[in-house]
Formats: C-alpha cells, sequence, structure tokens
C-alpha cells in the first residue's frame, strides 16, 4: 500500500490555495539518520492511514536550533528559528507534528518568543488522538506476550509534562507494558541531551546510554519503546553493548502502531 | 532586673546582627541582571504552599522526607513557645501565656512531643551522613566545611531541644516544690521523664539548673539565627521565596536572548538598522556592559543568586543527575555550592573596599568547563530540588559564555554548529537530501 503514499510539500499546498491538516516537522534525524528515517516513514504511514491531510516542508525545512541553543551557540539557534519562522509564518502554518520531543520543545515553547507560535503535537500525542477518534484502529497486533517498556524521552516527559500519551498508545496493543523504575519525572536521561548527541561523552566511569540501556533490560522487555530518535540510537547503541540486541528491540511508538495497524 | 536588661540587650543585638546579614545577602542577590519574576502570582502562591510550605517535593524520598516535616514541624510551631521566652525575659514574667490554660497545657504538651521528634529525626539525620554515609553526603564538593556544616546544625537543633526539655523538668520540680515565681501550669509529657535527675538537690541547685537551661535554649536559638546567614542552613528561610519565584516555564524551555534577536534580525535584513547597544548596568559602584552568557555572578540572573543562597546542599539534584551517576565531574550540586561561594567572595570584596573591583578571577575559576559540557539538560537535577533551584540555568548562562564570547567549545560541537549553518542540519547533509526518505518510500 506504500505506493498509494502521497507525501506533499507545503509548497505544493500552497500553489494550489490549499492548507493542510497539520505539517509534519520531519526533523534532521528523520530526514538524515537511517535508523529515524524509519520513524519518518512509519508515522507518515500512519497519517496516509488516517487520512490526514498533512504536508511537509522539504527542502526548506531547516534544524530548529535546538542543539546550537543547547550547546551555548545563540546566535546559531536564533538565525535558524527566525529563518524557519518566517517560513512558518509565510504559509500561515497552525498546527505542527512531529516525532522529534527536541524540535516539538523548542517549536512549541522558544519559537513564540521569536514571533512564531503554532499548534504543536509530539507525534505520540497526534497518533494518541488518531487513535481517540476512531480515525486509525489497532487491535492488539500480534504483540501478544510480548514485554514493553517505555524510556520516556526528558524533553517530552520532564520538560513538557508528557507522560500519558505515549503510554495510552502502547497499551492498545495486546503486550505488557512494564514500568522502569526510573521513569515519568524520573526517569534518566539516555546521555543525547543537550548537545551531548554531537560530541564525545565527557570523561567519566561509564556513558550514560548505558546507564539507562541496562536499566531497561533489567525489566527483561522484548521491546523497548522510545518516542525520541536521539534516545533510540543510545538505546540501541547500549542494546548493541550488551549484545542483546538478538532479543531485544528498540522501536519508537509510532513504528509498533504501524507494525500493529499492518500499516 | 539586671537579668532582664541583660537579656534585651542581647536580643536587640541579636536580631540586627541578623538584619544586616540578611541585607547584606539581598544587597548579594541583586548583584545579579534582572529577571522579571512576579507573573502569574496566584499561580505562585499555589506552588510555595505545596512545595515549601506543604513540602511536596520532600516525601519522594519518604524516609528523609518524613523526618524532615518532624523537624520543620517541630521547629515552626516550637516557635511560638520562643515568644513566650523572649517576652519573659524582656519583662521578668514566668510562662506569660499560662492564662491560657487548659490550651497553654495542650501547647506545652504538644511543644514537648515535637521536641522529641526532632531529636529523633536529628539522631537519623546525623546517623545517615555518619554512620550509613549516604553516597550523597560523601561527594567531594562535601569535604570539609561543607559535612562539618551539616554536622553543627544537626548537634546545635539536638542541644536546643533537649536544653528546652531539661528547663522544663526544673521548672516543673521547682513548681511541684511551691518556689516562689514557678507556676505549674502546662503539661509536661516528655520533660516529667527527667524530673528525677533533679530530684534530689536543693532548691537553689534546681534554680541555677532551670536558668542555664533557660539562657541556654534562648541564647541559642538567638546564636543559630545569626548562623543561618554564613550557613547552608539559609534555606529554612529562603525556601519560600525561592520557591515562590520558580521558573514556572516548561522544564526545558530556555529563556531567549532578546538582544540576539535584534543583532540576528539587522544580520538577515539590512533594511532592519542594528539593536541600540546595551546600557551598563550600574552595580557595586561599577558600570558593567551586558554579556553574552555569564562570566561572573553579575551576568547570572538574580534568581540563579537566591539558588545558590537557597541550596541547603542536600544532594538529591547530584544524585539524580545521570552525568554524576554515570562518573563524571559535574554535579549540580557543586555548581549551586560555586556560585554562591563565589558571590560571598565577591559580596566581601565589596564590603571591605566599597565598591567592586575585578579580582581576576570568575564563576569560571570554579566551575571547569569538563563540568559544564557534561550537562544534558534533561532536568533530573530540576526535578529533584525540594525547594526548585535549577542548576541548568546557570551551566547554559556559563556554556553561552564559553561559546559566544570565548569561542571556546567541544571540537565536535564547532562541526556541529559549522553543519547547521551551512546545511542547516547539525549533520553534513545538504537540503537536497531532506526528502530522501519520500524518495524511498515511493520506490
Amino acid at each position: 500500500m506504500s505506493d498509494a503514499i502521497r507525501i506533499p510539500t507545503m509548497a505544493e499546498f500552497a500553489a494550489s490555495g490549499e492548507a493542510p491538516e497539520v505539517l509534519f516537522w520531519v526533523g534532521c534525524a528523520g530526514s538524515f539518520d537511517d535508523r529515524a528515517r524509519k520513524i519518518t516513514k512509519a508515522f507518515v504511514r500512519i497519517l496516509s492511514a488516517a487520512r490526514v491531510r498533512f504536508a511537509v516542508l522539504g527542502q526548506e525545512e531547516s534544524c530548529t536550533g535546538d542543539p546550537a541553543r543547547r550547546a551555548g551557540n545563540e546566535f546559531l539557534f536564533q538565525m535558524q528559528a527566525l529563518n524557519n519562522v518566517t517560513v512558518l509564518n509565510g504559509y500561515g502554518v497552525k498546527r505542527i507534528v512531529t516525532a522529534c520531543p527536541h524540535c516539538f520543545n523548542t517549536l512549541k515553547n522558544e519559537y513564540p518568543a521569536l514571533g512564531g507560535s503554532y499548534e504543536v503535537m509530539h507525534h505520540t500525542q497526534f497518533i494518541n488522538a488518531l487513535l481517540k477518534e476512531g480515525r486509525i484502529k489497532v487491535e492488539g497486533g500480534g504483540f501478544a506476550g510480548k514485554r514493553i517498556t517505555f524510556h520516556d524521552p526528558c524533553y517530552l516527559g520532564r520538560g513538557n509534562g508528557e507522560y500519558e500519551a505515549p503510554r495510552e498508545v502502547l497499551l492498545k496493543l495486546d503486550a505488557a507494558l512494564m514500568e522502569l523504575k526510573r521513569s515519568r519525572q524520573n526517569g534518566l536521561c539516555c546521555g543525547a541531551g543537550g548537545g551531548q548527541m554531537f560530541k564525545e561523552p565527557e570523561p567519566g566511569s561509564r556513558d550514560v546510554n548505558l546507564e539507562r540501556s541496562e536499566e531497561a533490560l533489567g525489566a527483561k522487555p522484548d521491546i523497548i519503546a522510545a518516542g525520541c530518535p536521539f534516545c533510540n540510537t543510545m538505546l540501541t547503541d547500549g542494546v548493541k553493548h550488551f549484545n542483546k540486541e538478538g532479543e531485544v528491540v528498540v522501536k519508537d511508538v509510532a513504528e509498533l502502531i504501524a507494525e500493529a495497524g499492518e500499516l | 532586673m539586671i537579668a532582664q536588661a541583660l537579656f534585651g540587650t542581647l536580643f536587640i543585638a541579636a536580631l540586627a546582627l541578623f538584619a544586616r546579614n540578611i541585607r547584606r545577602i539581598g544587597r548579594n542577590i541583586h548583584l545579579g541582571r534582572p529577571e522579571a519574576r512576579n507573573d502569574r502570582k496566584g499561580e505562585r502562591w499555589a506552588l510555595m504552599a505545596r512545595v515549601a510550605l506543604g513540602q511536596s517535593k520532600m516525601v519522594a524520598r519518604p524516609v528523609a522526607g518524613v523526618m524532615h516535616i518532624l523537624i520543620y514541624a517541630g521547629f515552626v510551631i516550637i516557635n511560638l513557645e520562643v515568644l513566650e521566652i523572649v517576652i519573659d525575659g524582656l519583662f521578668g514574667t514566668h510562662r506569660v501565656f499560662a492564662f491560657l490554660g487548659g490550651f497553654y497545657d495542650f501547647l506545652i504538651g504538644g511543644f514537648e512531643v515535637l521536641a522529641v521528634g526532632v531529636l529523633l529525626a536529628c539522631v537519623v539525620f546525623i546517623a545517615r551522613r555518619a554512620v550509613l554515609q549516604l553516597p550523597r553526603f560523601h561527594k567531594p564538593e562535601m569535604k570539609g566545611w561543607p559535612s562539618k556544616d551539616a554536622m553543627i546544625i544537626l548537634v546545635t537543633e539536638i542541644a536546643l531541644m533537649g536544653a528546652f526539655l531539661k528547663m522544663n523538668a526544673a521548672d516543673q520540680v521547682l513548681a511541684q516544690r511551691g518556689v516562689e515565681h514557678y507556676s505549674t501550669a502546662g503539661s509536661y509529657p516528655v520533660s516529667a521523664l527527667l524530673q528525677p535527675f533533679f530530684m534530689g538537690m536543693s532548691d537553689g541547685a534546681v534554680i541555677a539548673f532551670e536558668r542555664f537551661f533557660w539562657w541556654f535554649h534562648i541564647l541559642g536559638i538567638l546564636a543559630f539565627l545569626n548562623y543561618l546567614v554564613v550557613s547552608k542552613h539559609l534555606h529554612i528561610l529562603l525556601a519560600f521565596p525561592n520557591v515562590w519565584y520558580s521558573k514556572l516555564a516548561p522544564r526545558t524551555e530556555f529563556a531567549n536572548m532578546p538582544r540576539i534577536t535584534g543583532e540576528v534580525r539587522s544580520m538577515v535584513d539590512p533594511s532592519v538598522p542594528p539593536p541600540d547597544p546595551a546600557q551598563p548596568r550600574t552595580v557595586a559602584g561599577v558600570e558593567m556592559t551586558e554579556r553574552f552568557g555569564a562570566k561572573d555572578v553579575f551576568d547570572l540572573s538574580w534568581k540563579s543568586l537566591m539558588d545558590a543562597y537557597s541550596c541547603t546542599e542536600c544532594g538529591r539534584c547530584t544524585s539524580e543527575c545521570p552525568a554524576n551517576l554515570t562518573g563524571k565531574l559535574l554535579s549540580p550540586r557543586k555548581i549551586m555550592m560555586d556560585t554562591r561561594d563565589r558571590l560571598e567572595e565577591v559580596g566581601k570584596a565589596i564590603d571591605a573596599k566599597g565598591k567592586w573591583e575585578d579580582d581576576g578571577k570568575s564563576l569560571h575559576s570554579r566551575i571547569s568547563e569538563e563540568e559544564l559540557w557534561a550537562c544534558t539538560t534533561c532536568n533530573a537535577c530540576t526535578q529533584a530540588c525540594p525547594v526548585n533551584i535549577d542548576p541548568v540555568s546557570i551551566i547554559m548562562e556559563m556554556r553561552r559564555y564559553k561559546v559566544m564570547e570565548e569561542s571556546s567549545t567541544r571540537p565536535a560541537l564547532t562541526s556541529m554548529f559549522n553543519n547547521i549553518e551551512n546545511n542547516g542540519a547539525p549533520w553534513a547533509f545538504g537540503p537536497d537530501r531532506r526528502m530522501e526518505w519520500a524518495d524511498e518510500m515511493k520506490s
């Protein structure tokens, strides 16, 4: 069914004088990272199955500036932000959904001070809404007997107080949802935030992602569910470090729903 | 009469000294950059009621939380008794509130029970530090004075509560003997157990003990009041305003730098004039120009400085910090302690010279780049702090200074900056490849 999927750009919508229901902000990881691209595709399949009239910015999308700001380069952040706000406002964008909690946080919380105010949703919130509205249906989806644990992304959970949406979505699967010892507001970081994704860790006794992956593996899951492309990378690396990649997979919430709905 | 005059003099001197130190701390806090934190007042009062008054974040760790509430309740409620002691001291009365009758019995009995609660909690707290050696109390930044400070506080509280109970015991022995001036008002469920100690003594000896403990207790309290201002124990006062002025924005929202917005707008669009140069701010007799980010305490928000004075070094932040948990140098508690110690250093220099003179040192003399670059901005520390202290803001402002004023960063981050600048992505992929994933879906 994937050959029927159309991925229109904002420019195309604008050319036909129409506006999409929502802009899907793909993000740099979702665009360029091999692993994260799979999340992007899974989410697009969900949007398509739910007949959501969405658009992407395509080549007009540019980094939100989140890593630059966190790494102290406010000039670069604001260059990115002001350019993006110009593009977004130029298209009259009102609603944005993104699969990256860092883009989510920046677009939602930090762009208003620079003239960009939008209704911004994380994709787990969006999927949750689609499920509640009955626009997509997931019936268990062949996860019976599987154990899933969810790793809270800091920028979604502690940062923006969203703990329920990803869990409500995961509960649609006929799997057992295991909570980690450090979860929700006490969730442990994967180690990627604050610019760490793009640098070597500072000297220490171990890497943060191993600390977290070890804890997640301790819950004996079949699947570690993530809601952030960076967490996904960090946890995938961690699972490999412990030689568990044959038994445990790290999957984004969107991928699990797309799988369950056979989308 | 002499005793009253002596008491009055000491009481006023203690309050005056305390007021002077509080003013000094207030002055130091205002060395920081102005920042509006008085919006959404209703929300702030509710937050203060819940987090500071209601200790809601303390009980995230039940043992320490409940023990702390015992001490807190004891401290606040027993202070009603201090009011009576002060009046008695000033006017030579004895148990001036005794006329309250049954209610007085209830109060005094309640104070005694609370005093025992405080005593026990302090013993448990000492045991957690000295016997159980909880790791968070033995991190490198706790060596020396910070650990001693904690012990002084706990031992003092035990001594004060002990004196209070022994004073009551001696007092009641005298009252039962019908010694003039002593009344049997009040109920003494705990100190009654201590009375046998005084039974065999002469009236004069018991009076001597009673007076000794009375003076010890009240002078101890006045001394403790003045100890607060040189100790981490200041949190008992600052916890309340500090929570009131909490960051209400989402934890991961970083404050905008409007000056940079002006500069960037004029860089991008030549028709936009560059912003007016920042007006220098006069601080401690010196004109200071606005920096990008924080080099020293003057560049931090005043709220970060209040945070530093509010920190009681409990270390919950550090024990939740992913960097610290994995052996990195960063400890959010140390960030707060370093900020406070630097602020104190600056404050003392200003007091000595009447104005600020650059001493060649800064926050960066205490906080290393290795610490700054270990932070993941995950906000586990701000979540863990029982009084809503925000170490991340200080780390971020110091990073901003490093990057924008000194062009000093980790090499990989420089590559990331270059990529964003050149390609609009933190990796070396150009915009032309942004839709490759979509092409893959079509094929």
